[in-house]
Protein backbone atom coordinates (compact mmCIF):
# COMPACT_ATOMS: atom_id res chain seq x y z
CA UNK A 1 0.00 0.00 0.00
CA UNK A 2 1.97 3.11 -0.96
CA UNK A 3 1.70 6.09 2.12
CA UNK A 4 -0.14 9.15 2.22
CA UNK A 5 3.20 11.36 2.46
CA UNK A 6 4.07 9.68 -1.02
CA UNK A 7 0.70 11.65 -2.38
CA UNK A 8 1.44 14.65 -1.06
CA UNK A 9 5.32 15.15 -2.14
CA UNK A 10 3.93 14.03 -5.58
CA UNK A 11 1.54 17.24 -5.28
CA UNK A 12 4.20 19.44 -3.53
CA UNK A 13 6.88 18.40 -7.02
CA UNK A 14 3.81 19.30 -9.71
CA UNK A 15 3.19 22.61 -7.19
CA UNK A 16 6.98 23.91 -7.36
CA UNK A 17 7.11 22.85 -11.32
CA UNK A 18 4.77 25.68 -11.52
CA UNK A 19 6.33 27.77 -9.69
CA UNK A 20 9.28 27.24 -11.64
CA UNK A 21 7.11 27.29 -14.44
CA UNK A 22 5.81 30.66 -13.66
CA UNK A 23 9.21 31.84 -12.97
CA UNK A 24 10.32 30.84 -16.69
CA UNK A 25 7.65 32.21 -18.59
CA UNK A 26 7.13 35.39 -16.99
CA UNK A 27 6.18 37.01 -20.73
CA UNK A 28 3.81 34.24 -22.19
CA UNK A 29 0.46 34.54 -21.04
CA UNK A 30 -0.57 31.22 -22.49
CA UNK A 31 2.21 29.20 -20.69
CA UNK A 32 0.85 31.20 -17.41
CA UNK A 33 -2.14 30.00 -17.38
CA UNK A 34 -0.74 26.58 -18.33
CA UNK A 35 1.34 26.98 -14.90
CA UNK A 36 -1.78 27.46 -13.32
CA UNK A 37 -4.07 25.06 -14.23
CA UNK A 38 -0.81 22.65 -13.10
CA UNK A 39 -0.93 23.78 -9.57
CA UNK A 40 -4.70 23.77 -9.36
CA UNK A 41 -4.08 19.53 -10.18
CA UNK A 42 -1.12 19.31 -7.23
CA UNK A 43 -4.03 20.69 -4.79
CA UNK A 44 -6.70 18.55 -6.06
CA UNK A 45 -4.49 15.32 -6.06
CA UNK A 46 -3.27 16.06 -2.27
CA UNK A 47 -7.49 17.02 -1.58
CA UNK A 48 -7.95 13.53 -3.01
CA UNK A 49 -5.58 11.53 -1.00
CA UNK A 50 -6.96 12.94 2.03
CA UNK A 51 -10.32 11.75 1.14
CA UNK A 52 -8.75 8.48 0.43
CA UNK A 53 -6.66 8.02 3.23
CA UNK A 54 -9.40 9.41 5.79
CA UNK A 55 -12.77 8.01 3.98
CA UNK A 56 -14.20 10.99 3.67
CA UNK A 57 -15.80 11.73 0.69
CA UNK A 58 -16.46 15.38 1.33
CA UNK A 59 -12.64 16.34 -0.25
CA UNK A 60 -13.65 14.98 -3.41
CA UNK A 61 -16.89 17.23 -3.75
CA UNK A 62 -13.95 20.31 -2.92
CA UNK A 63 -12.34 18.74 -5.96
CA UNK A 64 -15.83 19.14 -7.95
CA UNK A 65 -15.91 22.68 -7.32
CA UNK A 66 -12.39 23.34 -7.84
CA UNK A 67 -13.12 21.56 -11.48
CA UNK A 68 -15.70 24.04 -11.84
CA UNK A 69 -14.03 26.59 -10.95
CA UNK A 70 -10.75 26.14 -13.22
CA UNK A 71 -13.13 25.91 -15.58
CA UNK A 72 -14.69 29.22 -15.66
CA UNK A 73 -11.51 31.07 -15.30
CA UNK A 74 -9.56 29.24 -18.14
CA UNK A 75 -12.75 29.92 -20.34
CA UNK A 76 -12.35 34.13 -19.38
CA UNK A 77 -8.90 34.07 -19.01
CA UNK A 78 -8.66 32.78 -22.55
CA UNK A 79 -11.77 35.15 -23.93
CA UNK A 80 -9.04 37.45 -22.82
CA UNK A 81 -6.13 36.55 -24.03
CA UNK A 82 -8.16 36.53 -27.52
CA UNK A 83 -9.41 40.09 -26.69
CA UNK A 84 -5.95 40.93 -25.96
CA UNK A 85 -4.28 39.63 -29.11
CA UNK A 86 -7.01 41.33 -31.00
CA UNK A 87 -5.90 44.49 -30.17
CA UNK A 88 -2.32 44.55 -29.22
CA UNK A 89 -1.02 41.70 -31.54
CA UNK A 90 0.73 40.50 -28.98
CA UNK A 91 0.46 38.29 -25.71
CA UNK A 92 4.54 39.30 -24.27
CA UNK A 93 3.51 40.39 -20.82
CA UNK A 94 6.01 43.30 -21.11
CA UNK A 95 3.63 44.84 -23.78
CA UNK A 96 0.73 44.98 -21.49
CA UNK A 97 1.73 48.22 -19.72
CA UNK A 98 -1.25 50.32 -20.70
CA UNK A 99 -2.14 50.71 -16.88
CA UNK A 100 0.79 52.63 -16.23
CA UNK A 101 1.28 50.94 -13.41
CA UNK B 1 6.80 -4.13 -4.43
CA UNK B 2 3.30 -4.56 -5.79
CA UNK B 3 1.64 -4.05 -8.81
CA UNK B 4 0.24 -0.79 -7.30
CA UNK B 5 3.27 0.57 -5.88
CA UNK B 6 4.69 -0.11 -9.70
CA UNK B 7 2.01 1.46 -10.72
CA UNK B 8 1.77 4.73 -8.68
CA UNK B 9 5.44 4.91 -9.82
CA UNK B 10 4.55 4.80 -13.51
CA UNK B 11 2.21 7.33 -13.67
CA UNK B 12 4.06 9.67 -11.04
CA UNK B 13 7.10 9.84 -13.72
CA UNK B 14 5.25 10.02 -16.57
CA UNK B 15 3.53 13.03 -14.73
CA UNK B 16 6.57 14.95 -13.76
CA UNK B 17 7.93 14.48 -16.55
CA UNK B 18 4.85 15.99 -18.70
CA UNK B 19 5.10 18.88 -16.14
CA UNK B 20 8.82 19.40 -16.99
CA UNK B 21 7.92 19.13 -20.17
CA UNK B 22 4.83 21.67 -20.11
CA UNK B 23 7.10 24.29 -18.71
CA UNK B 24 9.94 24.23 -20.70
CA UNK B 25 8.73 23.28 -24.37
CA UNK B 26 9.53 25.32 -26.85
CA UNK B 27 6.40 25.65 -28.96
CA UNK B 28 3.19 26.15 -27.02
CA UNK B 29 1.00 23.32 -29.01
CA UNK B 30 3.47 20.77 -27.60
CA UNK B 31 3.16 22.56 -23.74
CA UNK B 32 -0.83 22.23 -24.28
CA UNK B 33 -0.54 18.48 -25.76
CA UNK B 34 1.91 17.67 -22.82
CA UNK B 35 -0.72 19.41 -20.19
CA UNK B 36 -2.85 17.12 -21.97
CA UNK B 37 -0.51 13.94 -20.98
CA UNK B 38 -0.32 15.52 -17.59
CA UNK B 39 -4.17 15.45 -16.51
CA UNK B 40 -4.57 12.11 -18.22
CA UNK B 41 -1.64 10.64 -16.09
CA UNK B 42 -3.49 12.52 -12.76
CA UNK B 43 -6.71 10.74 -13.75
CA UNK B 44 -5.01 7.50 -13.04
CA UNK B 45 -3.49 8.31 -9.79
CA UNK B 46 -6.85 9.32 -8.91
CA UNK B 47 -8.29 5.79 -10.39
CA UNK B 48 -5.80 4.60 -8.03
CA UNK B 49 -7.21 6.72 -4.87
CA UNK B 50 -10.74 5.02 -5.83
CA UNK B 51 -12.10 8.43 -6.99
CA UNK B 52 -13.46 6.79 -9.78
CA UNK B 53 -15.79 9.81 -10.92
CA UNK B 54 -13.81 12.43 -10.97
CA UNK B 55 -10.68 10.56 -12.59
CA UNK B 56 -13.83 10.42 -15.80
CA UNK B 57 -14.90 14.25 -15.10
CA UNK B 58 -10.76 15.23 -15.36
CA UNK B 59 -10.54 13.14 -18.59
CA UNK B 60 -14.04 14.60 -19.64
CA UNK B 61 -13.79 18.30 -18.86
CA UNK B 62 -10.30 19.01 -18.72
CA UNK B 63 -8.66 16.69 -21.77
CA UNK B 64 -11.79 17.26 -23.37
CA UNK B 65 -12.91 20.99 -23.14
CA UNK B 66 -10.49 23.33 -21.38
CA UNK B 67 -7.50 21.74 -23.33
CA UNK B 68 -8.94 21.51 -26.61
CA UNK B 69 -10.40 25.53 -26.03
CA UNK B 70 -6.02 25.93 -25.24
CA UNK B 71 -5.35 24.20 -28.21
CA UNK B 72 -7.76 26.05 -30.58
CA UNK B 73 -6.64 29.62 -28.66
CA UNK B 74 -2.59 28.56 -28.79
CA UNK B 75 -3.23 27.60 -32.79
CA UNK B 76 -5.92 30.68 -33.37
CA UNK B 77 -3.11 33.53 -32.07
CA UNK B 78 0.16 34.10 -34.34
CA UNK B 79 2.74 33.89 -31.39
CA UNK B 80 6.45 35.16 -31.94
CA UNK B 81 8.47 32.60 -29.55
CA UNK B 82 11.65 33.08 -30.12
CA UNK B 83 11.24 37.14 -28.66
CA UNK B 84 8.59 34.89 -25.61
CA UNK B 85 11.39 33.22 -24.56
CA UNK B 86 13.68 35.90 -24.19
CA UNK B 87 15.52 35.83 -20.17
CA UNK B 88 14.05 31.80 -19.96
CA UNK B 89 17.75 30.91 -19.53
CA UNK B 90 18.64 34.19 -17.25
CA UNK B 91 15.95 33.28 -14.39
CA UNK B 92 16.57 29.34 -14.95
CA UNK B 93 18.93 29.26 -11.68
CA UNK B 94 16.73 31.08 -9.65
CA UNK B 95 13.59 29.40 -10.87
CA UNK B 96 15.13 25.84 -9.94
CA UNK B 97 16.50 26.88 -6.62
CA UNK B 98 13.22 28.19 -5.62
CA UNK B 99 11.61 25.43 -7.19
CA UNK B 100 14.09 22.80 -5.14
CA UNK B 101 14.04 24.30 -1.83
CA UNK B 102 10.13 24.47 -2.16
CA UNK B 103 10.06 20.54 -2.68
CA UNK B 104 12.60 19.77 0.10
CA UNK B 105 10.97 22.18 2.70
CA UNK B 106 7.33 20.36 2.24
CA UNK B 107 9.10 16.91 1.64
CA UNK B 108 10.99 17.67 5.47
CA UNK B 109 7.59 17.71 6.76
CA UNK B 110 5.21 15.89 5.02
CA UNK B 111 7.67 12.58 5.11
CA UNK B 112 9.03 13.00 8.61
CA UNK B 113 7.66 11.31 11.91
CA UNK B 114 6.61 14.33 13.69
CA UNK B 115 4.41 15.15 10.47
CA UNK B 116 2.04 12.71 11.21
CA UNK B 117 1.23 11.81 8.00
CA UNK B 118 3.76 8.95 7.28
CA UNK B 119 2.57 6.69 9.30
CA UNK B 120 -1.10 7.38 8.29
CA UNK B 121 -3.11 3.58 8.19
CA UNK B 122 -4.45 2.54 4.67
CA UNK B 123 -8.07 2.65 4.28
CA UNK B 124 -10.02 -0.76 4.99
CA UNK B 125 -11.22 -2.11 1.75
CA UNK B 126 -14.64 -1.17 0.41
CA UNK B 127 -17.05 -3.18 0.95
CA UNK B 128 -18.80 -4.98 -2.40
CA UNK B 129 -21.07 -2.58 -4.36
CA UNK B 130 -19.77 0.13 -3.05
CA UNK B 131 -20.42 3.44 -5.88
CA UNK B 132 -18.09 6.05 -5.32
CA UNK B 133 -20.55 7.95 -7.81
CA UNK B 134 -23.64 7.51 -5.90
CA UNK B 135 -22.05 8.54 -2.36
CA UNK B 136 -20.69 11.87 -3.80
CA UNK B 137 -24.75 12.71 -5.91
CA UNK B 138 -25.92 11.71 -2.22
CA UNK B 139 -23.42 14.85 -0.57
CA UNK B 140 -23.65 17.38 -3.41
CA UNK B 141 -27.54 17.15 -4.01
CA UNK B 142 -27.93 17.44 0.02
CA UNK B 143 -25.27 18.71 1.93
CA UNK B 144 -23.19 20.71 -0.55
CA UNK B 145 -26.71 21.97 -2.91
CA UNK B 146 -26.01 24.92 -2.02
CA UNK B 147 -22.32 25.15 -3.16
CA UNK B 148 -23.44 23.21 -5.97
CA UNK B 149 -25.96 26.07 -7.50
CA UNK B 150 -23.21 28.83 -6.26
CA UNK B 151 -21.50 26.69 -9.11
CA UNK B 152 -23.69 26.70 -11.58
CA UNK B 153 -24.32 30.60 -11.80
CA UNK B 154 -20.31 30.32 -11.65
CA UNK B 155 -19.99 28.35 -14.61
CA UNK B 156 -23.42 30.64 -16.29
CA UNK B 157 -21.06 34.02 -15.17
CA UNK B 158 -18.39 32.36 -16.96
CA UNK B 159 -20.35 31.81 -20.35
CA UNK B 160 -21.90 35.44 -20.41
CA UNK B 161 -18.32 37.25 -19.62
CA UNK B 162 -16.59 34.72 -22.35
CA UNK B 163 -19.04 35.33 -25.26
CA UNK B 164 -19.49 39.34 -23.96
CA UNK B 165 -15.65 39.51 -24.22
CA UNK B 166 -14.71 38.18 -27.85
CA UNK B 167 -18.28 39.14 -29.32
CA UNK B 168 -17.71 41.93 -31.56
CA UNK B 169 -19.61 44.19 -34.44
CA UNK B 170 -17.81 43.73 -37.85
CA UNK B 171 -18.33 46.91 -40.02
CA UNK B 172 -18.86 44.94 -43.11
CA UNK B 173 -21.71 42.39 -42.46
CA UNK B 174 -25.06 43.49 -44.05
CA UNK B 175 -27.02 42.98 -40.91
CA UNK B 176 -30.75 44.49 -41.08
CA UNK B 177 -32.60 46.18 -38.40
CA UNK B 178 -36.10 45.46 -38.61
CA UNK B 179 -37.27 47.89 -35.97
CA UNK B 180 -35.13 50.37 -37.83
CA UNK B 181 -37.39 49.25 -41.29
CA UNK B 182 -40.56 49.26 -39.63
CA UNK B 183 -40.28 52.85 -37.54
CA UNK B 184 -39.11 54.43 -41.12
CA UNK B 185 -40.93 57.50 -42.18
CA UNK B 186 -41.96 58.58 -45.45
CA UNK B 187 -39.86 61.78 -44.95
CA UNK B 188 -36.93 59.85 -44.02
CA UNK B 189 -37.13 57.95 -47.49
CA UNK B 190 -38.66 61.02 -49.90
CA UNK B 191 -37.84 64.55 -50.58
CA UNK B 192 -40.26 67.40 -51.64
CA UNK B 193 -38.90 69.35 -53.88
CA UNK B 194 -41.12 71.92 -55.31
CA UNK B 195 -40.04 73.90 -58.82
CA UNK B 196 -41.15 74.83 -61.92
CA UNK B 197 -43.57 72.99 -64.46
CA UNK B 198 -41.59 72.40 -67.61
CA UNK B 199 -42.79 71.23 -70.97
CA UNK B 200 -42.79 67.45 -71.79
CA UNK B 201 -39.57 66.36 -73.82
CA UNK B 202 -40.75 63.10 -75.79
CA UNK B 203 -42.09 65.54 -79.04
CA UNK B 204 -41.22 62.53 -80.89
CA UNK B 205 -42.78 62.26 -84.79
CA UNK B 206 -44.29 58.57 -84.12
CA UNK B 207 -45.42 59.78 -80.85
CA UNK B 208 -43.41 56.69 -78.92
CA UNK B 209 -43.09 58.31 -75.81
CA UNK B 210 -41.70 56.80 -72.56
CA UNK B 211 -45.26 55.14 -71.39
CA UNK B 212 -45.11 53.39 -75.34
CA UNK B 213 -41.79 52.00 -74.83
CA UNK B 214 -42.45 50.53 -71.48
CA UNK B 215 -44.69 47.83 -73.34
CA UNK B 216 -41.67 46.70 -75.36
CA UNK B 217 -39.62 43.38 -74.50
Amino acid sequence: MIPLSHYLVLGSILFSISVIGIFLNRKNLIVLLMAIELMLLAVNMNFIAFSHYWNDPAGQIFVFFILTVAAAEAAIGLAILVVLFRNLSTINVEDLDQLKG
Amino acid sequence: MTFQTFIFYFLSVVLIGAALGVITAKNPVHAALLLVLAFFTAAGHWLLLQAEFLAITLVLVYVGAVMVLFLFVVMMLDINVAKLREGFWRYLPMGALVGLLLVAEMSLILVSRSGGFGDVAPPPDLPAGYSNTRELGLLIYTEYVYPFEIAAVILLVAIVAAIALTLRKRKQTKYLDPAAQIAIQRKDRVRMVSMPSEPRADTRPDGAGPAAEGKQP
